[in-house]
């Protein structure tokens, strides 16, 4: 009988392929369609927002030179990493990251909880030359976001694409996109309270040191300041019945 | 010249035709997409260079087809096989294979010693940039080459026909080099999805469909148009790798452009879902292209150069239908203790751990194939290298479902024993199925008795050979010592490492690591020199005529290999 079944599928080329299709295709539709729908997915949490302007220029920064090839952003809840790295991490937490950032390799430590632990100065010495700072690192260098001035002209296309993906930014945020990155600059800006509201818990300061030039190191440390540091862990219960998954 | 109207010249084939339109609408996109930025083409990851480079190459794709066309389209003989696309990929896949695998050797040295490997200002000399272009290079280009030659080759063969299509094969041969180029280019400035395995752009994935579909449609027509009976096994594989690349590849990318001309694009999935997807692409982009395409490889060739039928029929069965049905759920397994729920980490590693069994069915099925025939191991050493491949395949899937396991890969998860698993897999399964195969096909398409020095095989097989155990293994003491320094508690109960700690500690593994890598190296560069001398006609590879191709022999009546072993 079961053979029969295959000489048949053996004979005819469109079936065959019929075949192939209908069984590949069960897992991903078991595994993946259910996490679109199932509400429980996501944590509710307080405090998630979009990155704002200058974040997600550095962002696409940490993207673009592969940082994700040796950097996770998932602290796994095992005693070791909770104690090395602080809050496990929440799926909640990269809901507005397209793509994500989990990565699958730890050749250096894990990021998501790296805002507010080092200073901007740190972060420029260490970026600029690893082995300045950490003698044994084996990071490259770069030294060249420094030098480089942040291409910010179409960030407010990148925010209107995320807008359009279901990211919760504002009409507002879209249009005020290239003020808002320089507003989080520099403290004393006009509309410091309004992008404030807009991106609350957002850091601002002048990150790379110098205030003549807008670069890239400014947009990725602004990025990296703020890795994990939007849920407040001290009102988030793990515990609750809701939160567990 | 002939005076014929230019239509009526497609009358007999008319692939040129509609590669040509497929030409002249990317290069108007490309004449768009190299639209002046206003930042530097070479500091900025914009789409400006891919524009120019993208122009440049249709533009001679339009001019060849213009050549060809000019001559008349020119006839083909139906009763002959199409084998000088084979041809191509067979030097396509040496060539990227030793690029692939020297960008490999660079950036694990650049692990070892990062002072001397490492520069200030050359950003695109960065690891973070080279290990996609390392992976993509070994995987798509090399890889990818070898399935797309090899499937070319064998399913002509064992369809007694030729390819159909007329040039659509080259169209998918020449359509996927550019695919490589582009993606590799891309990385090199910065253009990257940062999805792993599919780094490539939007407008990269978008020509990888088009070029995927036609290598889809070349297949099935020539399945379609058979004149055996039956579907030969390795076909099933064949046909299994490409439908569902062609699949993950479309859900896996699916993204939104900043805008119609802009390199950069926004992942349509976010966070938990993204990840998911990913893993769903990217397990399955082993379990695909590196699995069953490769399996496809050896269903073929190790009969052949066994000159022995393929050991169970029924097996084949079995394990075909239980190979593609369970690798699917295998994802889950890359995100254990992650955010992703539990319920999809938990059928990510049932899946895997039963996925065990059916890679096994296909590797028990490839060795006993030598049954009655185990002297060849002793003086056959291409046959010995297929071997050995299926060998360090069974391997590779015994640690695959060990690691899948929850509280194992909360140890090996992040560190090298991934990175060396990987290589095991890679280096021992595809390399050396590849490498068995070139040599297989070499004499076979260029028509010699052997090849150039089968002394110079032997070479490559042990200087390969010990370069995957000095891989693996010092990437099995490097992953184990860093996953257990991690979680190393003093007695006082505080964590007793500090991370850099952990990365110093594996530099002599790293050397030991970088050795193997480059003995690996070695050994595809004598490969290359083997194959070039036998296309050459130089030492045993002596011309040989009198070779009818099958198609023109008369079919022989209802000899089907593959049931003998029943």
């Amino acid at each position: 009988m079961f053979l029969k079944l295959h000489q048949y599928l053996e004979k005819k080329s469109f079936a065959l392929l019929l075949g192939i299709i209908g069984t590949v295709s069960v897992g991903g539709l078991i595994e993946i369609a259910p996490l679109f729908y199932i509400d429980s997915t996501i944590e509710k949490v307080e405090g998630m927002r979009p990155y704002s302007p200058l974040e997600l220029a550095g962002r696409d920064i940490y993207v673009r030179e592969g940082c994700y090839t040796c950097h996770s952003q998932m602290v796994r809840p095992l005693r070791d990493e909770v104690e090395r790295y602080g809050h496990y991490s929440l799926a909640a937490e990269s809901m507005y990251d397209r793509p994500f950032q989990w990565g699958s390799k730890r050749t250096g430590p894990d990021l998501a909880r790296l805002g507010g632990k080092y200073s901007d100065e740190w972060h420029k010495l260490h970026l600029e030359n690893p082995r300045a700072v950490v003698p044994e690192s084996i990071m490259p260098p770069y030294k060249f976001l420094s030098e480089r001035e942040l291409n910010y002209k179409s960030v407010a296309a990148h925010l209107n694409a995320n807008q359009k993906l279901g990211v919760p930014y504002t009409d507002e945020m879209v249009e005020l996109a290239v003020s808002d990155l320089k507003t989080q600059l520099d403290e004393y800006a006009d509309d410091y309270d309004g992008f404030m509201q807009r991106y609350p818990k957002a850091v601002v300061r002048e990150f790379d040191g110098n205030p003549d030039k807008i670069t890239e190191m400014d947009a990725l440390i602004a990025y990296m300041q703020m890795l994990g540091t939007l849920v407040d862990f001290e009102e988030y219960q793990a515990e609750k019945d809701e939160n567990l998954r | 010249m002939t005076s014929t109207p230019f239509t009526t010249r497609f009358k007999d084939d008319d692939s040129l035709f509609y590669i040509s339109i497929i030409l002249g609408l990317g290069f108007i996109w490309s004449m768009f997409a190299a639209h002046p930025t206003g930042v530097s083409a070479l500091l900025y990851p914009t789409l400006e260079m891919h524009g120019y480079m993208m122009m440049f190459f249709f533009l001679l794709g339009i001019l060849a087809v213009v050549y060809k066309v000019g001559d008349g389209v020119p006839k083909i003989d139906q009763s002959e096989y199409e084998d000088g696309v084979v041809k191509a990929g067979v030097i396509a896949t040496t060539f990227w294979g030793i690029a692939g695998m020297l960008v490999g050797v660079i950036i694990a040295c650049q692990l070892t010693w990062p002072n001397i490997f490492y520069f200030d200002n050359l950003p695109w000399t960065n690891f973070g940039r080279l290990r996609p272009l390392h992976t993509s290079a070994v995987i798509f280009a090399f890889g990818g080459n070898a399935l797309i030659a090899t499937s070319f080759y064998v399913v002509q063969r064992t369809c007694r026909t030729r390819l159909a299509g007329g040039m659509w094969p080259w169209f998918v041969f020449w359509g996927y080099q550019l695919f490589i180029i582009l993606a590799a280019t891309g990385y090199l400035a910065g253009v990257t999805q940062s999805k792993e395995y599919a780094e490539p752009e939007w407008y990269v994935d978008i020509w990888l469909t088009i070029v995927w579909v036609a290598y889809l449609m070349v297949f099935m027509a020539t399945l379609y148009k058979r004149k055996e009976p039956h579907i030969y096994v390795a076909n099933w594989f064949y046909l299994a790798f490409i439908i569902t690349v062609a699949i993950l590849h479309l859900v896996n990318n699916l993204a939104l452009p900043v805008g119609a001309f802009e390199a950069k694009s926004y992942s349509l999935f976010a966070g938990v879902q993204d990840a998911m997807t990913q893993w769903w692409y990217g397990h399955n982009a082993v379990g695909f292209f590196l699995t069953a395409g490769f399996l496809a490889i050896m269903y073929y060739f190790i009969p052949k150069r066994a000159n022995r039928p393929v050991w169970s029929y029924k097996l084949s069965i079995v394990h075909f239908w239980a190979v593609i049905f369970i690798y699917i759920w295998a994802g889950p397994h890359h995100l254990h203790f992650t955010a992703l729920p539990q319920w999809t980490q938990t059928l990510g590693m049932v899946f895997s751990i039963m996925l065990w069994m059916p890679s096994w069915g296909g590797m028990i099925n490839g060795l006993m194939t030598l049954s009655g025939a185990w002297d060849k191991l002793r003086t056959d050493p291409v046959l010995r290298m297929l071997v050995v491949s299926v060998a360090f395949y069974g391997m590779a899937t015994f640690e695959g479902p060990l690691m899948s396991v929850r509280y194992v890969n909360a140890l090996s998860h992040y560190t090298d024993w991934t990175i060396g698993h990987v290589h095991s897999g890679a280096l021992g399964w595809n390399g050396f199925v590849t490498f068995g195969a070139l040599y297989c096909l070499v004499p076979w398409l260029w028509k010699k008795k052997e090849l150039y020095s089968l002394r110079l095989v032997e070479w490559h097989f042990w200087l390969a050979t010990i370069g995957i155990l000095f891989y693996i293994t010092s990437m099995w003491v490097s992953g184990i010592m860093e996953g257990l320094m991690w979680r190393a508690y003093t007695d006082l109960g505080f964590l007793e490492y500090a991370f850099i700690e952990t990365v110093s500690a594996k530099h002599i593994s790293y050397i030991v690591r970088a050795l193997g890598g480059t003995l690996f190296l070695l050994g595809t560069l004598i490969m290359a020199y083997n194959i070039r001398m036998t296309i050459k006609g130089r030492g045993l590879a002596e011309a040989l005529d009198g070779d009818v191709p099958l198609a023109k022999k008369p079919a022989l009546p209802a000899a089907q290999p593959i049931l003998v072993g029943e």
